[in-house]
């Protein structure tokens, strides 16, 4: 049967159904002042700042680290030399599961997928020569993220940067963790604890630093849709600030300095309007259900990063021009950082080469393309903003729905959230076998690939050899009366609801190792169990 | 009767939508799956074999610790004597590695966006062992 032009019906990755055409009838129903208002101003559907990436770009921070701390300071000294402007910090599963290399389960792992950090002596190394006042640090870490946040102050301090100027961002996310990913060490009560004491101490002693990221980025890689990757997130929010608040904080306080993070994958404009989304949902929720106050605190403030489970092993250079789209997708939609991914980044951690590339990318759509010149540069566009406002709808729904059945917290342990985004992945799988969903190389134009040997990125199997030396070589010189009173102070801290972090951060200072520290609370509070779900 | 498969993820990594994906497609394809999740030790792995009576092992890994955390599940398994079992390894697996897991004894490896029919068909037609 013939087919009529344009017939056949499209959607976004969500399923959203796209219009042949959109027209004025189409935002007809839109309230231009709240729905969409100006940059700048509430509720910031079209940009956080008036004047956006005019005055300053979105800070180019590609997530980086491996092997001994060492190495991975040379790497982050050659990527800023070649212009990258903040500094993100990929750690070894050691680390972030609180293990010191020397444990039998950290053997395989000692810096492989990250840089191995277990005392302040490697901390201290894997900035070495790099000011804390003058670069702002991202750490993506989450079960340990109050303890690395405290080693880092322990570094500022030592280089004699006070507290109030180290700026920077730990992911410190955990309900994501029991969702997707699965770095998670302590049950949840336990967790949260910790991560409210990160927030309650960044809002008295460091006001240039994030104690929070709220991540979507692990939901959407697990394999869930835009609409849910927004919904969810929000949700964890909400269960946070509801935590935060509950200790007696209130919302001014605090608000400011949580941010956020997500992936940008390939269906471009939902991307944007995905961003648009949240940020008017996240005012209004600032405004109207916690009554904030202070215009700051319903900024959302978002990193990203392009790439992740759309690279494809296939023709794999094809994914420098996937993560460049995702890029454009971003800035459009009004993004505070990037990463963007290596094109070689299927198989392996990035080499010299492959990130810088991957840098370039960024360069080039902020110095090159003009995209950064005008604020919001879609808004106002029919399908922009019918989509945006769409999506909107769609995830405020979800959310309720996440409320009504008991909030997230409750969502995750029944394994709802887990089972939701399973279905997803599993149908995305099945549509890409089908043909249904093209990938360019998977699916669609693929050629016999040579049996060409990629150079990659090569693991160092001394590194664990060499840092489980200098952990044994700090435990014989460092004040054992000391470590012994810190683990002792840390266990009645804990028992005692007080906040942790300055015990940390004085443990830390007389060299108790990541390990050490993590054990008292694992003996203290416990383990998770997880709820299995397929 | 039905194949019995124990899916686990061995070591530190907790990045599961492969080893959920493909023990989903399993189930539908008809085989019974014993899903043990992440962050598993190889001694976990092979007790929860033996005391389910599998037919298969598979682990996921994608962290590229693979052929340390295989030669731990592949040793404990001589130990209880269940090496006769086919390990099958998926994830993150550069092709140079494909031959190296192969002669360690792993009969079939499938790295990241092998289809799921594939990996299927390539069990079910794997010849198992005689049960005594």
């Amino acid at each position: 049967m013939e087919k009529k032009k344009g017939e056949r019906k499209r959607f976004t990755e969500s399923g959203i159904e796209v219009k042949p055409l959109y027209t004025q009838e189409d935002i007809k129903n839109l309230d231009p002042a709240r729905d969409i208002g100006e940059a700048g101003e509430y509720p910031y559907t079209r940009g956080i700042h008036k004047t956006m990436y005019r005055d300053r770009l979105w800070t180019m921070r590609q997530y980086s680290g491996f092997g001994t701390p060492r190495d991975s300071n040379l790497r982050y000294k050659y990527l800023l030399e070649q212009g990258q402007t903040g500094l993100s910090v990929a750690l070894d599963l050691p680390t972030q599961m609180g293990l010191d290399p020397d444990d039998p389960m950290s053997l395989a792992e000692v810096g492989r997928v990250g840089v191995c950090l277990s005392t302040l002596k490697d901390m201290e190394t894997l900035f070495a020569g790099l000011s804390l006042d003058k670069i702002t640090t991202s750490f993506t870490i989450n079960a340990t993220a109050a303890m690395l946040l405290a080693m880092y102050l322990c570094v500022g301090q030592k280089q004699g940067v006070p507290f109030d100027k180290v700026g920077g961002t730990i992911q410190n996310d955990i309900l994501k963790e029991y969702v997707a990913r699965g770095a998670w060490i302590y049950p949840p009560e336990f967790s949260l604890r910790l991560i409210v004491d990160t927030i309650e101490y960044c809002a008295k002693h460091t006001p240039r630093f994030n104690p929070i990221s709220i991540s979507g980025a692990h939901f959407r890689d697990a394999g869930c849709t835009a609409v849910q990757e927004a919904a969810f997130t929000l949700a964890d929010a909400l269960e946070y600030v509801k935590a935060v608040l509950h200790r007696g904080m209130d919302i001014d306080d605090f608000a400011p300095q949580l941010s956020f993070y997500f992936y940008t994958h390939n269906n471009l404009f939902e991307e944007v309007a995905k961003y648009r989304a949240m940020r008017k949902l996240w005012a209004m929720y600032m405004k109207e259900k916690f009554k904030a106050k202070n215009p700051r605190s319903c900024l959302f403030r978002f990193g990203v990063v392009c790439g992740g489970s759309t690279l494809m092993p296939q023709q794999y250079e094809i994914n420098t021009i996937r993560v460049s789209y995702q890029a454009l997708a971003s800035v459009l939609g009004g993004v505070q950082s990037m990463f963007t991914c290596a094109m070689d980044e299927p198989f392996s951690i990035p080499t010299e080469e492959t990130a810088r590339l991957a840098l370039r990318i960024q360069q080039v759509l902020g110095y090159e393309t003009g995209v950064v010149d005008t604020s919001d540069p879609l808004g106002g566009s029919y399908f922009v903003e019918s989509l945006t406002k769409e999506m909107a709808d769609k995830v405020e729904e979800l959310i309720e729905s996440i409320e009504a059945r008991g909030g997230m917290i409750k969502s995750i342990k029944e394994g709802f959230i887990q089972k939701e985004i399973l279905e997803e992945a599993y149908r995305k799988e099945k549509r890409m076998r089908t043909g249904e969903m093209v990938v360019v190389g998977v699916n669609r134009f693929t050629i016999e690939e040579e049996e060409k040997e990629l150079r990659l990125q090569e693991y160092n199997p001394q590194v664990a050899r060499e840092q489980i030396e200098l952990l044994n070589q700090l435990r014989r010189t460092r004040d054992k009366e000391k470590v012994k009173r810190h683990i002792e102070q840390l266990r009645t801290a804990g028992r005692n609801n007080e906040n942790l972090m300055p015990y940390l951060i004085e443990a830390f200072k007389d060299y108790v190792s990541l390990g050490e520290v993590c054990q008292v609370f694992k003996e203290e509070f416990g383990i998770f169990q997880q709820p299995t779900v397929i | 009767m039905k194949i019995r498969f124990l899916m686990a993820s061995p070591g530190l990594d907790g990045h599961d939508r492969g080893a959920k994906v493909v023990a989903r497609a399993l189930k539908d394809a008809g085989m019974e799956v014993i899903y043990l999740g992440i962050h598993r030790t190889a001694e976990e792995i092979v007790k929860a074999a033996v005391q389910e009576d599998v037919d298969f092992i598979g682990l996921s890994m994608l962290s590229g610790a693979h052929l340390i955390l295989t030669e731990q599940v592949l040793k404990k398994m001589a130990e209880q004597k269940i090496d006769d079992l086919p390990l099958i390894v998926g994830g993150t697996i550069p092709k140079r590695d494909i031959e190296k897991l192969k002669k360690m004894g792993v009969p079939l490896v499938f790295p990241t966006q092998t289809p799921l029919d594939r990996i299927i068909s390539a069990i079910k037609e794997y010849r198992l062992p005689q049960k005594t």
